[in-house]
């Protein structure tokens, strides 16, 4: 692994593989009496949220905790954009504080980036989430939702799998990582949207792409429905709320053309009734509790690959 | 993980029929000592603890025609070592179904060295449960304590130098299928040598 | 080595534009002989060995960030930069604080140029009031200070309501002016961060397509003929747009274009690394599109290089790419680049150099003492560069006040060795010499 995760393009195949595993050995873990793991013990962590995001938040959280990791919340109040030094400045001031991971999550495609890359900070950094960039971990437990779910033993049995991505992939960073980390896992990857969701030069990202979800359904052993954000409503990326679930929302008439195995997954939070109906997402196709269970069981495994050995072997 | 040339130069202290020969003595040393297999639950340490394990609890069913409890213990994440290498994969932790709360554990592994390994393994079981007593099955005692441990069953002591590696190979988990074997290599000076 | 004041030198074994080496006599203010062994006569010697005399450069895109943003560069700072890259001349962009829309502002910031000394200023006015696009600001009245104004541009922002860019067109003709339009459809660029690609796809920072520039270009081309004007198009960044500007060139419009010198080597592939040192407007753009810049600027398709020299402070591009301004400096590099970038791959000789970064700017400009072939009796404007040193480029020790070079670290060909402004070195040995003669 390479010392920062800031893109699911950091991960190799033996990489991601790594993760997953090392995430199902952390995940049985869960049922034990005693929660808490010593492989982090005097290790700090802090969570750097520019963006308000909860459920990431106790979700890594929870995972450095358990590891045994002290953890310091910092919530960035208010744009960074409005005063272009207050990433550095925090970054010199978390430095100082000696933190051994920063997470962060920014609404700056590349944020990460720069933090780990600025000399800034000497910490191992972890990206929860920039902009319209990626969100590699939620990628992870994604793969391992699915690779738990598709009931192979090894994480290279999602070779050849197939997945479709649906709705807003032009503005998301769930869609990008998990476009990169599925397929380097060797899944097949099909994104689906209307075009004015699509990202210019989706074609050479190696996966393919279509308009007609009803064509895509069929042959999927997953589906991950992405939100629409409000503002994209309003945003003349398509004509009305009406005519997008119309067109790419899953209901249940669409669930019912889904082959038995097939799962429903959602990175949350959704918007019911607009790319999935309350019916698809409480069905027993839906993964999307679980996908939150497995969250923590993934970023522990990240936390104790990135911060459990020493950087500097002797 | 020895690779396998260097463990076919070294020089072979048991073989496969000494090795189970070891193994039956073992099960029936725990019998004896715990005075049957009620309350016994045994946890491999992975890698080589898992196969050890299981093989001894074959062999204590076939006495008791009683399935006694097998599982693995990972230490990884319990190893005072773990800061002074990059981050190790974890093995896998198994803990059989009615748990080890006021079980009589016994950890299996095969070479007993430092010490560190045990020591490890006693925090793990502490986060897992309350055994009501945890004792120590090794095929091999190395020597060199670095720790006030000692194993309450052992294959076989042996007199090592603390620049030999001592090499164990079970057909469960190495590729040169039936060749059970315990061996005594001198590594080349570039081989920073083994903790097993 | 002597006073530098003195009346007269004698530049030795020159090779103007790259020709045969000879001497030029420097006295007056103008150049005063030219031709081989020449005899000193009190003048003072400079050995030119090995050196290629060009007419003094002159930038029609300047950012001197005076009156208002001091922090990152002052007129004497600014010109500072731009006599160690040989320029004399310079155009002093107008989005300024206050906007240079009016006969004061236009006035001052010349007269800061007259007061430092290193390179003549000439300030571009803004085309509407407050670069707001609303209403035209007063261009005469620009035209007729003592600036005398010919170019007017609200650079950094579009002049995107067609009807205002048609009255601006008309109305510039009365006194022989210029629209330099910063084509940028504001609509389709919208928080756009970097060129639309699959890498902008990628790396999920807003597109900025090469439609929003060519779109405005083909418009705009448009309505120069429709209105017999004159239209400046200022840093073309696309091949498409080389492609319209050609078109229009063909068709006899009054169309010029100006190429940038980091368009003409960088791509937005260093977008990739999120080090806002590459964040410009326009974006840099792909291999394709700076290979069709440079055919364009080998053909005269475009006419002129302009460095849009942008200083911005530390703060402003040590940050996320987001959060950071647009823009790069470019004045002490810029003749280096179209070396390495043009000469160096065969595509321009020195005399095409000459007329890209001198004689047609000045054409452009209007600006009658410089841009002139080095010949007996023109003022003495010229710089003397020595093509086969190599530098690498260290931001700290650029003379601009700011420090936003995207070349830090790389090494370039080239170096200015000595600058003239009128007959007055503002760089000798490579060292700026201020108006009372001294090292800067
Ligand atoms: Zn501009």
């Amino acid at each position: 692994m390479k010392r920062h995760l800031l893109s699911a393009a950091d991960l190799t195949r033996d990489d991601a593989e790594l993760v997953l595993t090392t995430a199902a050995e952390l995940r049985s873990l869960a049922d034990r009496p005693i929660k808490k793991l010593p492989a982090l013990r005097g290790r700090t962590v802090v969570n750097l949220f520019f963006e308000d995001s909860t459920r990431t938040r106790i979700s890594f959280e929870a995972a450095a905790k358990r590891l045994s990791a002290d953890v310091i919340n910092f919530a960035a109040k208010g744009s960074s954009l409005s005063k272009g030094e207050s990433l550095k400045d925090t970054a010199l001031t978390l430095e100082a504080m000696g933190a051994d991971a920063v997470v962060i999550r920014h609404s700056a495609s590349g944020a990460p980036h720069r933090l780990a890359h600025s000399g800034w900070v000497r910490s191992s950094v972890v990206n929860a989430g920039d902009g319209t960039h990626e969100h590699p971990t939620q990628a992870l437990l994604d793969a391992f939702t699915l690779w738990r779910h598709l009931g192979e033993s090894k994480p290279s049995g999602l070779e050849g799998r197939r997945v479709a991505i649906v709705g807003d992939v032009l503005h998301s960073r769930v869609a990008r990582s998990n476009a990169l980390l599925l397929q380097t896992l060797g899944v097949d990857v099909t994104l689906v949207g209307p075009p004015t969701l699509l990202p210019v030069g989706v074609e050479s990202w190696g996966v393919d792409t279509s308009y007609d979800l009803d064509a895509v359904l069929p042959k999927v052993d997953a589906v991950m429905m992405l939100r629409v954000q409000r503002e994209r409503m309003q945003g003349g990326f398509f004509p009305t709320p009406r005519e997008y679930s119309r067109r790419y929302g899953l209901d249940g008439r669409r669930m019912a053309t889904l082959q038995d195995h097939t799962i429903v997954m959602h990175p949350g939070p959704m918007v019911r009734g607009m790319e999935i109906t309350a019916d698809v997402a409480d069905s027993d196709r839906s993964v999307i509790v679980e996908q939150v269970t497995n969250g923590v069981a993934v970023r522990m495994a990240v936390l104790y690959l990135l911060l459990g050995g020493s950087e500097n072997p002797e | 993980m020895p690779a396998a040339p260097s463990a076919q130069m070294g020089r072979t202290v048991l073989d496969a029929r000494d090795i189970a020969r070891a193994l039956t003595r073992i099960s029936h040393e725990i019998l004896e000592r715990n005075k049957g297999a009620g309350d016994l639950v045994l946890l491999g340490i992975p890698r080589r603890g898992v196969p050890l394990a299981h093989r001894i609890a074959a062999r204590i069913s076939s006495v008791e025609e009683y399935d006694v409890p097998v599982g693995s213990l990972d230490i990884t994440m319990y190893r005072d070592d773990l800061r002074m290498k990059p981050a190790r994969t974890l093995m896998h932790t198994e803990i059989p179904g009615d748990g080890i709360d006021g079980k009589v554990v016994v950890l299996v592994d095969d070479v007993l060295y430092s010490g560190r390994t045990i020591r490890a393994a006693l925090d793990a079981l502490n986060d897992v449960g309350r055994p009501r007593a945890v004792q120590l099955a090794v095929l091999v005692d190395r020597g060199h304590r670095e720790l006030p441990i000692r194993a309450d069953f052992v294959g076989k002591n042996l007199p090592t130098s603390v620049a030999e590696r001592v090499s164990v190979r079970l057909s469960e988990l190495d590729d040169d299928g039936d060749a059970d074997s315990v061996s005594i290599v001198v590594p080349a000076p570039e081989d920073n040598g083994g903790t097993a | 080595m002597t006073s530098v004041t003195s009346p007269s030198f004698l530049l030795k074994n020159a090779a103007i534009l790259g020709g045969e080496p000879t001497d030029i006599r420097i006295a007056d203010g103008v150049i005063a002989q030219i031709g081989a062994g020449l005899t000193a006569d009190g003048a003072e010697v400079i050995e030119a060995d090995g050196l290629i005399a060009l007419p003094g450069l002159v930038d029609l895109h300047t950012h001197l960030r005076e009156p208002g943003r001091e922090d990152a560069e002052t007129v004497e700072t600014g010109t500072r930069a731009a006599a160690l890259g040989g320029f004399t001349a310079v155009h002093a962009m107008a989005n300024t604080d206050p906007v240079a829309d009016t006969a004061g502002v236009v006035e001052q910031v010349w007269r800061l140029g007259r007061e430092a000394g290193y390179c003549d200023v000439f300030p571009i006015g803004a085309v509407t009031v407050g670069l707001k696009g609303e209403r035209l600001a007063e261009l005469g009245a620009m035209a007729d200070s003592a600036a005398r104004v010919r170019i007017f541009s609200d650079d950094g922002h579009c002049v995107s309501d067609p009807l205002l860019m048609r009255r601006a067109l008309e109305y510039v003709k009365a006194f022989d002016g210029v629209i330099a339009q910063h084509a940028q459809d504001p609509r389709l660029t919208e928080g756009a961060q970097m060129n639309e690609s699959e890498l902008s796809g990628r790396l999920g920072l807003a597109g900025w397509p090469a439609v929003a520039e060519e779109a405005i270009i083909a418009r705009d081309c448009l309505l120069t003929a429709h209105v017999g004007s004159r239209l400046h198009v200022c840093h073309v960044s696309t091949a498409g747009s080389v492609e319209i500007v050609r078109d229009a060139k063909r068709k006899g419009w009054n169309v010029t274009a100006e190429a940038c010198p980091h368009h003409l080597l960088l791509t937005d592939e260093l977008a990739a690394t999120y080090n806002p040192i590459y964040k410009v407007n326009p974006p840099l753009r792909s291999a394709a599109d700076v290979e069709a810049l440079r055919a364009g600027l080998a053909d005269g398709t475009i006419d002129i290089v302009a460095t849009d020299h942008a200083p911005h402070p530390h703060e402003d591009k040590d940050c996320e790419w987001a959060a950071a301004a647009f823009g790069m400096l470019g004045l002490e590099t810029a003749l280096s680049i179209v070396q390495h970038a043009m000469v160096d791959t065969g595509l321009l000789d020195w005399e095409g150099v000459a007329e890209r970064l001198s004689y047609a700017p000045a054409r452009i400009g209007r600006v009658a003492d410089h841009g002139r072939p080095i010949e007996v009796g023109a003022p003495a404007n010229l710089a003397l560069y020595d093509p086969a040193a190599t530098r690498t480029i260290d931001a700290a020790e650029s003379a601009s006040l700011s420090r936003n070079t995207p070349y830090a670290g790389m090494e370039l060909p080239g170096r200015i060795e000595a600058t003239f402004l009128r007959g007055r070195p503002t760089v000798l040995d490579g060292k700026l010499y201020s108006l009372d003669g001294k090292v800067a």
